[in-house]
């Protein structure tokens, strides 16, 4: 398949990295500012240096990238509130044309699901977001698998930085402050890390599952979650679960059509409480118990490989 | 509700002890020889019932039937049984609460839970790095245990957060009826 990549952030330079191993050829490749653009396949490792050395991939015009000679168009720039601009636009160009969208982008399906799939239904191309929930994980190509009207409840920690915070506040006995510091010194928390810890981002996902679940029926978006965050928790909160065999995790939670994101006590040994960044689902099937899916959610490799998945399936 | 008589139910017991040495021991000999599973003891130790005698509740899981038997012995080791499984709980929420929990008087959260709903605390630990001063400017925490009705659960924690926002304090509530996934 000939990709066009658009975003040059960890997943998105990952994508590009990775295609070649998956059998694809980059034909596009932008950033917000410039493009590289080859039909026959863009020069990867000159393109990574232009950006290195001078902050753009190449001289071409990034709107030509989405235009461009292609069959699937990855979406990997940062995700976005609201109209989920301008990702959304790059999904619209991209479908109308005809050519299949893979996301990693969680705006469009997070905040515009119906719009998706109404501009999906009018294209001969398709559109497949495994990478926007969980990172690595096959959370939402196991839902397909099993039918979601075989799933009752999803539950789960999709957020590795407030997951790393919390584990780590508990096993220490440090506070929150100290750990968030500490966690954006290690790279783990970014500088701004508000919509990690306020739920924003789990939240988000947890639309996402709630989409799929519904099967085009309601639709949801952020605003239709109930969400708390974990900003400023106390120690001592997390101590007196522990002295109780449990522990403080920030869960997201899709049963009856409600999504709910909050810290809640979870046994010190559940599948739920996954240690450090680690992320974790738990499917609650009709007939075939829990099904728990954990890996890494985050990451540039990571994420691109179920990108690249996803383009495998189309 | 299942009406099957093998199910494990929790049962609070009310019992008169008299003021000796042992008094305690020589009760729950006959809950735990008869199949009960002590669950906590309230020794009041410091207060007196009318007829002079030491209060004790006791919480404990049987089957129906067991729970049966542990009366009788209760009854026949010549112990006053003041109560016994009239109030059938059988399920317990914890839940933690932070916040200036001291300052928004944390007996009157307490007892706001329990008037509202049909829970009873059974625990209640709390953790206040700063001391419990009542001028204290520091947040603490608390773990409070209740035991509720079957399918009682959801009106329990619904109450917990309204009494909680009414105080502005931070509630973590289980995951699940009982926290147990």
């Amino acid at each position: 398949m000939r990709l066009a990549v658009i975003g040059a952030g960890a997943v998105g330079s990952s994508v590009v990295e990775l295609a070649a191993d998956y059998g694809h050829t980059v034909t596009a490749y932008a950033d917000s500012q410039s493009a590289a653009i080859d039909a026959g396949g863009i020069d990867v490792d000159a393109a990574f240096d232009r950006k290195q050395a001078d902050g753009i991939v190449g001289d071409d015009d990034p709107a030509a990238a989405v235009e461009g000679p292609y069959d699937v168009l990855v979406e990997a720039t940062p995700t976005t509130l609201g109209d989920a601009q301008p990702g959304f636009g790059h999904v619209e160009t991209a479908l109308e044309t005809d050519r299949h969208v893979v996301l990693a982008n969680k705006g469009p399906v997070a905040e515009r699901y119906a719009d998706v799939r109404a501009l999906e239904r009018d294209s001969a191309g398709s559109v497949l977001f495994e990478a926007t929930v969980g990172g690595a994980m096959p959370v939402l190509s196991t839902i397909a698998d099993f039918d979601p009207e075989q799933i009752t409840a999803v539950r789960g920690v999709l957020n590795g930085t407030a997951n790393f915070i919390l584990s780590r506040m508990g096993a220490e006995g440090l506070g929150y402050e100290h750990v968030l510091a500490e966690a954006q010194d290690m790279g783990v928390a970014e500088a701004d890390p508000t919509f990690d810890v306020d739920g924003t981002d789990a939240a988000l996902k947890g639309a996402i599952v709630a989409n799929v679940l519904s099967d085009g029926g309601n639709e949801y978006t952020l605003a239709d979650a109930d969400v708390e965050g974990i900003q400023d928790i106390e120690g001592s909160a997390l101590e007196l679960a522990a002295e109780d065999g449990h522990t403080v995790r920030l869960i997201v939670e899709v049963v009856d059509g409600e999504v709910r994101v909050g810290p809640r006590l979870v046994p010190e040994h559940a599948p739920l409480a996954p240690t450090g960044t680690r992320n974790i689902v738990q499917l609650e099937t009709e007939h075939a118990g829990r099904l728990n899916i954990s890996g890494r959610g985050a990451g540039g490799p990571e994420t691109a490989s179920a990108v690249l998945a996803d383009v495998g399936r189309l | 509700m299942s009406d099957s008589t093998d199910e494990v139910r929790s049962y609070t017991v009310r019992l008169e002890l008299v003021d000796k040495p042992g008094a305690l021991l020589d009760a729950l000999d006959p809950i735990a020889s008869n199949g009960g599973n002590l669950l906590s003891i309230f020794h009041e130790r410091g207060n007196l019932t009318p007829r002079g005698q030491i209060p004790v509740e006791v919480d404990l899981e049987a089957t129906p039937e067991r729970f049966e038997g542990i009366v009788e012995a209760l009854h026949e080791a010549g112990i006053n049984v003041i109560q016994a499984g009239a109030e059938r709980y059988s399920e317990a929420i914890t839940v933690v609460l932070s916040g200036h929990l001291i300052k928004t008087d944390l007996s009157d959260t307490v007892s706001r839970i329990q008037e509202a709903t049909n829970a009873t605390v059974t625990d209640l630990s709390l953790s206040a790095p700063e001391g419990t001063e009542a001028e204290s400017e520091e947040p603490s925490s608390a773990r409070i245990r209740l035991a509720t009705e079957q399918n009682a659960t959801q009106a329990v924690i619904d109450t917990i957060r309204e009494v909680a926002e009414d105080k502005s304090l931070r509630v973590i509530e289980p995951l699940g009826p009982g926290g147990d996934l």
